[in-house]
């Protein structure tokens, strides 16, 4: 079940959770589901002539992670808007902890929602993956 | 070389069904564990589902291939989407069309100049209402990473 509208206090979230570590394997994985082929996440020698050690992840990969995250906690028919903004590329061996809080709540009457900061942590690093905002519907 | 005089560029509207297996490939990818992804018989789409619409695009007609960005120095800066309800569900048929919303350049952290494209992706659905927008950021880099 998702969170109640009571349980929701600005500058709190739910308990952090980690996933990984990242592998070139959940980088195709998720090539294949989303339908981008870049061949930067996978091919090692394209990445190379690219200027890069190697391959690194698809934004968009630690993104859904992120955007799951958000659901498993307000709900997957709750959501209404998700934006993130890629800042640290994220590497094979990357454990990463997906984190969120109350921004702000809001009650008109008609309809109750929370804004949400959302983030993307590197844990061996420590460097930001991806900080976004999201807004969920709050029955 | 971006083509600046692409702002505007819209792609030809086209229809992508929202199909159920698609939805728990997707939410997998995305470790998702959710018994409302996986399990449901009538799943609503995770958030960032709405990226997979790159397979009913026309890697000729897309406004982004038209731009010109070179996949070697390509980032990606930013994606946001916008539900106007809830997300789309496994059944739904969903027409779409982005155009190529805006085109600028920044100066570099580390030098050079940056180029940035911004789409936007609608998606209506089959009442014509419109459901969902996309906005991705792409970033064009000054040169390759070293």
């Amino acid at each position: 079940m998702s969170a109640a509208w009571d349980d929701l206090v600005e500058g709190s979230g739910p308990e952090a959770r980690e996933y990984g570590p990242l592998t070139r394997t959940d980088f195709v994985r998720y090539q294949g589901a989303s339908g981008d082929f870049n061949p930067i996440h996978h091919d090692e020698a394209f990445a190379a002539s690219a200027g890069y050690p190697g391959v690194f992840s698809v934004g968009m990969l630690q993104a859904g992670i992120l955007a799951t995250y958000c659901t498993d906690w307000l709900g997957a028919e709750h959501v209404r808007r998700f934006a993130v903004q890629f800042r640290e590329q994220v590497w094979p061996g990357d454990h990463l902890v997906c984190s969120a809080t109350v921004a702000t709540k809001h009650d008109d009457g008609d309809a109750r929602t929370v804004d949400l900061d959302v983030l993307v942590t590197r844990v061996e690093s420590g460097g930001t993956a991806i900080k976004g905002t999201a807004t969920f519907v709050v029955p | 070389m971006i083509d600046h005089d692409k702002v505007g560029l819209t792609d030809e509207v086209a229809t992508m069904p929202v199909e159920r297996g698609k939805i728990r490939e997707f939410a997998r990818s995305c470790m998702s564990d959710d018994p409302e992804y996986l399990a449901s018989p009538g799943p609503v789409v995770p958030p960032t589902f709405l990226t997979t619409v790159n397979f009913w695009m026309s890697s000729d007609t897309s406004p982004l291939a038209r731009v010109g960005l070179d996949l070697r120095r390509l980032l990606h800066g930013a994606q946001e989407y916008v539900f106007h309800g809830p997300p789309p569900r496994a059944g739904d048929e969903l027409t779409f069309q982005t155009r190529v919303d805006a085109i600028y350049e920044k100066e570099g952290k580390r030098g050079g100049i940056m180029t940035f494209v911004e789409t936007v992706t609608e998606f209506r659905d089959a009442a014509g209402t419109l459901v969902a927008e996309a906005r991705s950021t792409a970033i064009e880099t000054g040169k390759a990473a070293s």
